[in-house]
């Protein structure tokens, strides 16, 4: 119920902005983490930030992916 | 290949292993100790990295009602169908992709799109709004099926075509809240829980203090937890410490989630739903386990707008999705488990559903080669 | 076969439909069961002091420009491809364009322009074709079939009976470029990516590899539709020989597993147009992957897993992987249409 992926937002215009996982970049509604600004990680479910993730917790799920495949 | 990952996963199975041993002595039960995993992605992810081989004999990890899809009665399919290909409005029908597989009584959107009904895939609650706004002719339904995950971007949604007036958009709500399964599952009393793996999104919103509700009211720890094997194997470390030395706790290791959730996302879920009574797959019908929508966005209501009749829930011959979703029964044990029933032509939700515990048993597991480990 | 009435989009995924298609429907009718040869990439025809590969292909891709590539260099390197892996040098094609009417000619011209650019890269010659159009709604844009001619270098003795107990399976580089690139481009995704498309010809590596290797090659096949996933699982099947790969050996594109974790896909069931898979001798593994190293497209080629020993009797063969964790799990062959997943 629960696949939902860390980027890192680039753009945040309103409440819409654009997260980036290794070069790639997805459309996100911010509406539910108003207080996001431009460099935070945040991580992303069915096209919405759910949450803002600690930038080394986010650093450490990416090593951990890359680590692991 | 001796990598740092290797090395901390054996060193945390090895923890595991020893935690298990002082559970069983200390309880004098012959075991096995049962962890069961509420959230379709914590079985997926079990079962994609193999861990379960890892554990020893005497852990069973079950798994539980934690795939949305899964859990949806087949009559919801149903009604999905017949506005699907009955509807004289010809709405498009917009749905996740896990949704498109699932068999209802009379075959699956998917087969109904091959026959010429409009069903499109979106990726988030938000994308069917901007498919209403694009195709201004047509109705567009929503199938909003999800937990309290996926909820918010349905709340999202729907007060955005309030906001922007869009006069083609309405959804079908499934949405379920899983604490009340979790406990309806307790009461049965048939399975034996000795803890709770907790959904790792789950609970970004709804905190993981929500559990404390189960935790002290039945006596099982509740651990949340995050979607690697690390994290799957931490959260079991942690029950079964508590487990040794008599506790039961809500607690966490999955750093993303607040003890108190996402606010700002259940003061939206309380905006635009209110709480009923739900059918469950397997379950059958739970209080307090479902959202409908408030009567102030009456009209985003699939359901009014095109009177969609009621269904019946119908039982397929045969099909032990139920009991699995229940964890009672074990993929393998069902009898058309790779036969009758294989991802390809899916009997019941459990096979089709990209979070289903058949699903993750056929395409992960050993299942033609003797028991599941 | 499945007991719905109409086709399926799955049915032309690679998948498991796909087979069934074959098998059921369209096999009888035109060649009968006996046609062993019909569910390989290219038919290897004998006439007199020389093998020859002939193979089809049709293109349907969108959107028709994608990055890294378009139809017009799939349609090349898809067929040289196909020769390839049947371990023969491309001599000639044909192409027959089907055209939506509607479509810009500015397209259609990028598009020719493209595939004649790579043709001469390549080293093959289209040397014949034919263009339909079609009214407009019939087709989304345009497709392309061919066929390839090729001749089976000396010393290429490449087929499912030629795998044994003990071989190495090695793999030329990441997966997924191609189905991810492609996916990012397609309309109503909130997506974009970084990715191209890693369609290439596999010409010069896999003719290396027959040089090189000789009776030590048993076996090649590219991972197209269904990924790398469907391939192992028609290996194991032709075959009738377990498999078992390690997922920690494969190699991978960063780019392109954050997109698979974005869209909720399995990289191993994502199309790649430029990736090979090799089964050798285990004495010849090493040299395999030093071969293909030395190529372009295959500069991540890694020996990724070997062939255990036949299936049991009586059991399907399996195809297992073991995990980053160091745990097991089957590899399924697809179903054939990998919806992204949301929750």
């Amino acid at each position: 119920m629960c696949l939902a992926v860390p980027t890192k937002i680039e753009t945040i215009e309103g409440n819409r902005g654009t997260g980036v996982l290794a070069g790639n970049r997805i459309d996100i509604l911010l509406d539910l983490v108003p207080e996001a600004k431009v460099d935070d990680w945040v991580l992303i479910h069915a096209g919405f930030a759910i949450t803002l993730l600690d930038p080394e917790d986010a650093q450490a799920t990416l090593d951990l992916l890359s680590e692991m495949l | 290949m001796t990598r740092a990952v290797d090395t901390e996963i054996r060193r945390q199975c090895d923890r595991i292993d020893r935690l298990c041993r002082q559970v069983l002595e200390s309880s004098g039960s012959a075991g096995p100790i049962q962890i069961m995993e509420v959230c379709g992605t914590h079985t997926m992810c079990i079962a994609r990295s193999g861990l379960a081989g890892l554990l020893p004999d005497d852990l069973k990890l079950i798994s539980g009602p934690g795939c949305p899809v899964c859990v949806t009665d087949q009559s919801y399919i149903d009604r999905a169908m017949h506005l699907a290909l009955e509807c004289k409005q010809r709405p498009i029908v917009a749905t996740y992709g896990d949704m498109v597989r699932v068999p209802g009584s009379g075959g699956s959107l998917g087969e109904a799109r091959a026959a010429g009904a409009r069903v499109e895939v979106v990726y988030s609650a938000d994308q069917a709004v901007e498919l209403a706004l694009d195709r201004g002719d047509t109705e567009v339904v929503f199938l909003a099926v999800g937990f309290e995950t996926t909820a918010p971007g349905a709340a999202m949604a729907v007060l955005r075509a309030r906001r922007e007036n869009v006069p083609n958009f309405s959804l079908m709500t499934a949405q379920k809240f899983i604490l009340p399964a979790m406990e309806a599952l307790l009461s049965q009393d048939d399975v034996r829980i000795d803890g709770f793996l907790c959904p790792g999104h789950v609970s970004v919103i709804l905190g993981w203090k929500a559990y404390e509700q189960i935790a002290e009211k039945y006596a099982r720890p509740c651990v949340v937890a995050g979607f690697d094997a690390p994290q799957v194997l931490a959260a079991v470390e942690a029950i079964l410490a508590q487990l040794v030395s008599g506790r039961a706790e809500a607690t966490s290791v999955y750093p993303s989630v607040a003890a108190e959730g996402n606010r700002r996302a259940m003061e939206l879920l309380d905006e635009v739903f209110v709480t009923s009574e739900a059918s469950w797959r397997g379950l059958g019908v739970i209080p307090e386990s479902g959202m409908e929508l408030r009567e102030a966005f009456g009209r985003f209501d699939a359901a009014v707008r095109f009177d969609l009749p009621d269904f019946p829930s119908r039982e397929i011959p045969g099909c032990r999705c139920g009991d699995v979703i229940c964890g009672r029964l074990h993929p393998t044990g069902c009898g058309l488990f790779g036969k009758q029933c294989t991802p390809r032509r899916a009997v019941g939700p459990c096979m089709v559903s990209s979070e289903g515990a058949c699903a993750a048993a056929y395409k992960y597991g050993l299942h033609d080669r003797g028991p599941m480990q | 076969m499945s007991d719905t009435t109409h086709i399926q989009l799955a049915h032309g995924g690679g998948g498991q439909l796909t087979t069934e298609l074959i098998e059921q429907v369209i096999l009888p009718a035109l060649g009968g069961p006996q046609q062993a040869g019909a569910l390989t990439d290219s038919a290897v025809l004998t006439s007199p002091g020389k093998r020859l590969a002939l193979t089809t292909d049709s293109y349907v891709v969108h959107p028709l420009e994608f990055p890294g590539g378009d139809i017009g260099t799939l349609a090349i390197c898809g067929t040289v491809n196909d020769l390839a892996v049947a371990g023969a040098r491309p001599t000639a094609m044909t192409m027959a364009l089907i055209i939506s009417e509607g479509l810009d000619i500015s397209l259609l011209k990028r598009i020719v322009e493209s595939a004649g650019r790579t043709a001469a890269e390549v080293g093959v010659a289209v040397v014949t074709g034919d263009t339909k159009v079609v009214p407009g709604g019939a087709l989304d844009g345009m497709m392309i079939n061919t066929a390839g001619l090729g001749e089976v270098l000396d010393g290429a003795n490449l087929g499912f009976n030629q795998v044994s107990t003990g071989d190495s399976v090695v793999l030329s580089g990441p997966l997924g470029e191609h189905g991810l690139a492609v996916m990012a481009r397609r309309k109503g995704l909130r997506f974009s990516s970084d990715l191209l498309s890693d369609c290439a010809s596999l010409s010069e590596p896999a003719a290396a590899l027959v040089e090189a290797l000789g009776g030590d090659l048993h076996f090649m096949r590219d991972p197209t539709r269904g990924g790398l996933a469907a391939t192992l699982a028609d290996l194991a099947e032709g075959s009738a020989h377990d498999i078992e790969i390690d997922e920690a050996s494969i190699p991978v594109n960063p780019t392109a597993l954050g997109a698979a974790e974005i869209l909720g896909l399995d990289l191993l069931t994502v199309a790649n147009e430029g990736k090979l898979v090799a089964v050798v001798a285990a004495e010849a593994s090493d040299q395999a992957v030093e071969v293909l190293r030395k190529y372009q497209v295959a500069r991540q080629a890694a020996r990724i897993g070997h062939i255990t020993g036949p299936a049991e009797t009586g059991q399907p063969p399996l195809v297992e992987m073991i995990t980053s964790i160091g745990g097991r799990r089957i590899v399924q062959m697809p179903y054939g249409e990998e919806l992204p997943r949301i929750c």
